[in-house]
């Protein structure tokens, strides 16, 4: 019985991300159109976006193989599966030991290198022009993340998110320097991962600036509808794990009843739109970066990771 | 158990004799196929020993003498936890060369340079690995490097092998000089050449720093450690491509060996700067080689250059485990010890792999060159999925196998805070670092690898009209392809497996994985780390599923095929396309320009000039100028100085050799 119990709530949070995903950008777009004195588009419309996407026929270039047609389902489904395992409104879940938080940084670096690869299927330029970008990027990215991972672990002694959040949650941590860098560092990646302004621009298609719209650019349909789905994940992902790290209160941990379930999850829409907010005044006051501006972004947040790591080490005389 | 070894040495004197009579019989059509049979059936069988004796470990190992070497001591054979082991690895790599040899090897037009060595070399690794005194060790040691430079010079015609194999042998030699100096350390007091009396003397401490030393001269260089790496990425794509994956995937694994042997059982207890030191050249090792692959467009090349990342990840493992056991942390030296050596297994399987596919490539279009291939996933698909999982599985990413041995390392690496050396823990996260940037480099890499060679438009005729391989050589492939999956999803068995080996090395071993929960492995406890690939690999197989079911049922499942949209100016030349040069552009440039002080010079022609425009890329290696070019220009000096010594007059010969005579005794004199 309790093992149903423990399954229905990991199906929760699994169903829980996914709904909310699409919510949480429609919602960054109309902050975002408010601060500009726009109206902006409904809430809702980025569900309507991907109904309309999903009806329609998908058009597939005529040089494109196997890879092209099965990546967007990968990408889907890894980072679906990498969402579902960050603690969003309850920790210790069923199956929040098949993956600590280096797991869940790889996984997204598998859906990355699938995306990658579909960029090159096709065999244009942009396509290629996206793939190598992001790469480039992401192997900035990955390290710095990497460094944020061991400064947490080095902290609670775990690389598990359930337990970070809640060794992080106890009375033994409080405020530390390193704590701060590292969410400095996790923040900057984040942004960068998530193809944000100022590393790149989610809503431009002016060709010679963007790295996420030109991997995608191919896509159509059923196909393109998958791959924005994904990328909504990720920006969710980013956001959970910054709320489950640094402001892990009111997590519900494992077998506290409905209750704190609830106060969990109203809880996270709150921090979720909170974040969500933040973002979209950050990309309202900052303007967009060259590409060769952005290694120097991310090897900043590379070395606050490694500064925060190092602060660790030393201060840890015992 | 005795009879266990004797067989195995009938095997691989059957496999001597076959080389001696595939040489013989080279000019006869059948000789390749039987040759190739006979090592097969042999690596078969060694594989099959290896793993019963891994699985079956405990009690004593045996070991047995034969009266051959030298006269007083004869030649002892041992075959313990850790030869077991490094014998899966030699074997399993054999065996899938030798079938994939069966259909490669038709092709080759020089069957006579390959067929005699190709035995004699596995033979040679298989008595690297069971050599149980340290004449039988160098002997076997200098025959693997002989048989394999032979076949590094199986192809000598072609532009710039025969440089690749003088570098290889003269790098060859250098390293067994070293380690004969560090097997004469070990002997020196007692001069007992056997592992055993090696094992119970135990030396003094500057003895044992300078024996560390040598080894890591010794074993490093046949590994490729930087900056001993330089021979490697020549002479290893030199070769054909099975003994490529064979040189790449095994034989720097033997080297392994070499090193865990010298250092970690016979040399006694470790002090903590070699550690420092082993990890310290790992984590370079790792963040050069994959540099280096990134800015390299020739496919065999490229692999190679990533044998340098992946052996600088296992030296990293073993230098934490290093350092944890001088400190007396035998759990965290056998944490380390077992991501080092499972990354040891993992590699030798997708490195052979993907050496497989680079000689897929190579049959089908004859180009090791990227910028002339691409769209061979239309043409070669059972090849392009194989390929695929061996670069998914070699950029660490799960549910794959190169994922768990690096999240092993990484697991090790967050437990040096314990330390109490300063210098270990500032730089042990340094070197985390190092790790965690070539994990993430060496999946740009392959994201080039495979998306130049495979995806895309082709570029050329050859690519266009490339057919797939023969069923021998995906046969190979795909076992190895299936391995890497296996190894990433349940890796426990895999772990469990090692244990007898980190018990005998470091004295401690993982907790029992099998039997928890969900095949989940927990290499500390729960509420530190744990991970499950069968799981997550379920679960993005499901998710993935459902996606697709769901959409193609209830929304839409029709597919139109158009031309490509490419923001609506698509060009039909293929030329247009991303190039190897290209994808790896922003890499060179934020990295490059430290690292190879790489350069660009464009070359615009004046208006009206119909000349294309051209983009120069110069790159330096910095250390083949800092280390290799001096030492050169040192030799060839003295040379030039020495050469005058072979034209003197007898009357100057007469006094050289009395002049020598007089110091040696006055030496002598003093000495006394």
């Amino acid at each position: 019985m309790a093992v149903i119990l423990d399954l229905g709530v990991q199906l929760g949070q699994m169903l829980i991300v996914l709904a909310l995903a699409p919510l949480l950008t429609g919602y960054v777009r109309k902050v975002k159109a408010r601060l500009l004195r726009r109206r902006g588009p409904p809430l809702v419309q980025p569900y309507r976006d991907l109904l309309r996407l999903v009806r329609k026929e998908a058009v597939v270039a005529d040089s494109a193989s196997w890879v092209f047609r099965v990546a967007p389902y990968l990408v889907f489904g890894t980072t679906w599966v990498a969402a579902a395992l960050v603690p969003t409104f309850a920790s210790g879940l069923i199956f929040s030991h098949a993956a600590d938080m280096i797991a869940i940084v790889a996984l997204l670096g598998s859906a990355r290198f699938m995306l990658a690869l579909a960029g090159l299927d096709v065999g244009t330029s942009f396509g290629g022009i996206g793939s190598s970008r992001e790469m480039m990027i992401a192997s900035l990215a990955e390290p710095a993340m990497l460094m944020v991972v061991f400064t947490l672990s080095l902290l609670a002694g775990s690389t598990q998110l359930s337990f970070i959040a809640a060794a992080l949650q106890g009375p033994g941590v409080g405020l530390r320097v390193s704590l701060a860098l590292a969410l400095v560092a996790l923040v900057m990646v984040a942004i960068a991962e998530n193809a944000r302004i100022p590393v790149d621009n989610p809503a431009t298609h002016l060709e010679l600036t963007m790295v996420h719209e030109a991997m995608i650019l191919e896509y159509s349909g059923r196909h393109l509808a998958l791959m924005e789905v994904a990328s909504y994940l990720k920006l969710l992902l980013y956001l959970s794990v910054i709320a489950c790290v640094f402001f892990p209160w009111g997590i519900a941990t494992s077998g506290q009843g409905p209750a704190a379930y609830l106060v969990g999850t109203g809880l996270y829409v709150a921090k979720l739109t909170a974040g969500g907010a933040l973002l979209a005044v950050f990309e309202t006051l900052i303007a967009k970066m060259r590409v060769f501006r952005v290694p120097d972004f991310l090897g900043a947040a590379l070395m606050l990771g490694i500064l925060a790591a190092l602060l660790r080490f030393v201060s840890r005389v015992s | 158990m005795q009879t266990v070894l004797q067989s195995l040495l009938w095997a691989i004197a059957a496999l001597l004799a076959t080389g001696v009579a595939g040489g013989v019989a080279a000019r006869y059509k059948a000789a390749t196929p039987a040759v190739y049979v006979i090592a097969l059936c042999v690596c078969a069988f060694a594989l099959s020993v290896g793993v019963g004796s891994l699985l079956g470990a405990g009690g004593p190992a045996p070991s047995l003498t034969l009266p051959l070497g030298l006269p007083w001591l004869g030649a002892r054979f041992e075959l313990d936890a850790l030869a077991a082991f490094f014998l899966i690895v030699v074997n399993l790599g054999g065996a899938t060369a030798s079938l994939y040899g069966l259909g490669y090897g038709r092709h080759e037009e020089a069957p006579g340079r390959v067929l005699p060595f190709f035995p004699a070399f596995l033979a040679g690794m298989n008595l690297v690995v069971l050599a149980g005194d340290a004449f039988s060790f160098l002997f076997a040691w200098e025959f693997m490097s002989l048989s394999s430079w032979a076949l590094v010079m199986a192809h000598h015609r072609r532009p710039g092998n025969a440089a690749a194999g003088y570098l290889y042998l003269l790098m060859a030699s250098f390293g067994t000089l070293a380690l004969l100096l560090a097997f004469g350390m070990l002997a020196g007091s007692s001069g007992g050449y056997a592992f055993d009396a090696i094992r119970n003397a135990a030396p003094a401490p500057a003895v044992s720093a300078v024996v560390l030393v040598l080894a890591l001269i010794g074993a490093g260089s046949k590994a490729g450690v930087v900056p001993l790496h330089a021979w490697l990425p020549l002479a290893h794509p030199a070769a054909p491509s099975h003994v490529s994956a064979l040189m790449s995937g095994v034989m720097t694994k033997v080297a392994v060996y070499g090193f865990a042997r010298l250092v970690f059982d016979l040399l006694g207890p470790p002090a903590w700067w070699w550690g420092a030191l082993v990890a310290l050249l790992g984590g370079a090792s790792a963040v050069m080689g994959v540099l280096h692959a990134l800015m390299e467009h020739d496919l065999k090349r490229l692999l190679a250059y990533h044998t340098v990342e992946n052996i600088g990840i296992i030296f990293i493992g073993l230098g934490l485990s290093l350092a944890f056991e001088a400190n007396d942390m035998s759990g965290a030296a056998a944490l380390a010890l077992t991501g080092a050596l499972f990354h040891v297994f993992n590699h030798s399987v997708f490195k052979s792999l993907l050496f497989y596919g680079a000689g897929a490539v190579l049959t089908a279009t004859g180009e090791r060159d990227m910028e002339q291939l691409g769209g061979l996933i239309h043409r070669m698909p059972l090849t392009a999925f194989a390929f695929l999982i061996g670069c998914a599985a070699i950029s660490a990413l799960p549910p794959f196998n190169g994922f768990v041995s690096e999240w092993l390392t990484f697991q090790a690496i967050l437990l040096s805070p314990a330390l109490p050396q300063w210098l270990l823990k500032f730089l042990v996260p340094a070197v985390g670092a190092l790790l965690a940037l070539s994990a993430a480099l060496a999946a740009a890499c392959f994201v080039k690898a495979f998306g130049v060679t495979f995806l895309g438009r082709p570029r050329t005729r050859m690519a266009r009209d490339a057919a797939e391989v023969d069923g021998a050589s995906l046969g190979a492939m795909f076992m190895l392809a299936a391995l890497c999956l296996a190894a990433g999803v349940v890796p426990a068995y895999f772990l469990d497996a090692l244990a007898p080996v980190t018990q005998a090395l470091a004295g401690a071993r993982l907790p029992q994985q099998e039997g928890l929960e969900w095949l989940t492995i927990v290499p500390i406890a729960q509420s530190r780390s744990s991970y499950n690939g069968l799981l997550l690999f379920a679960f993005i197989a499901l998710a993935a599923g459902l996606a697709a079911e769901v959409i193609h049922r209830w929304a839409s499942n029709t597919t139109r095929r158009a031309a490509p949209w490419d923001c609506g100016f698509p060009d039909s030349s293929p030329l247009t396309q991303y190039t190897a040069g290209s994808f790896s552009q922003p890499i060179r440039r934020v990295f490059g320009t430290v690292v190879f002080r790489a350069r660009e010079e464009v070359v615009i022609p004046p208006p009206g000039d119909a000349t294309p425009a051209q983009l120069h890329v110069q790159l330096r290696d910095l250390l083949w100028e800092a280390f290799y070019l001096p030492t050169a220009a040192v030799v060839g000096f003295a040379a030039e100085r020495l050469n005058r010594v072979q034209f003197m007059t007898i009357r100057g010969y007469l006094t050289l050799v009395f002049t020598a005579l007089v110091l040696l005794l006055a030496v002598l004199a003093i000495w006394q």
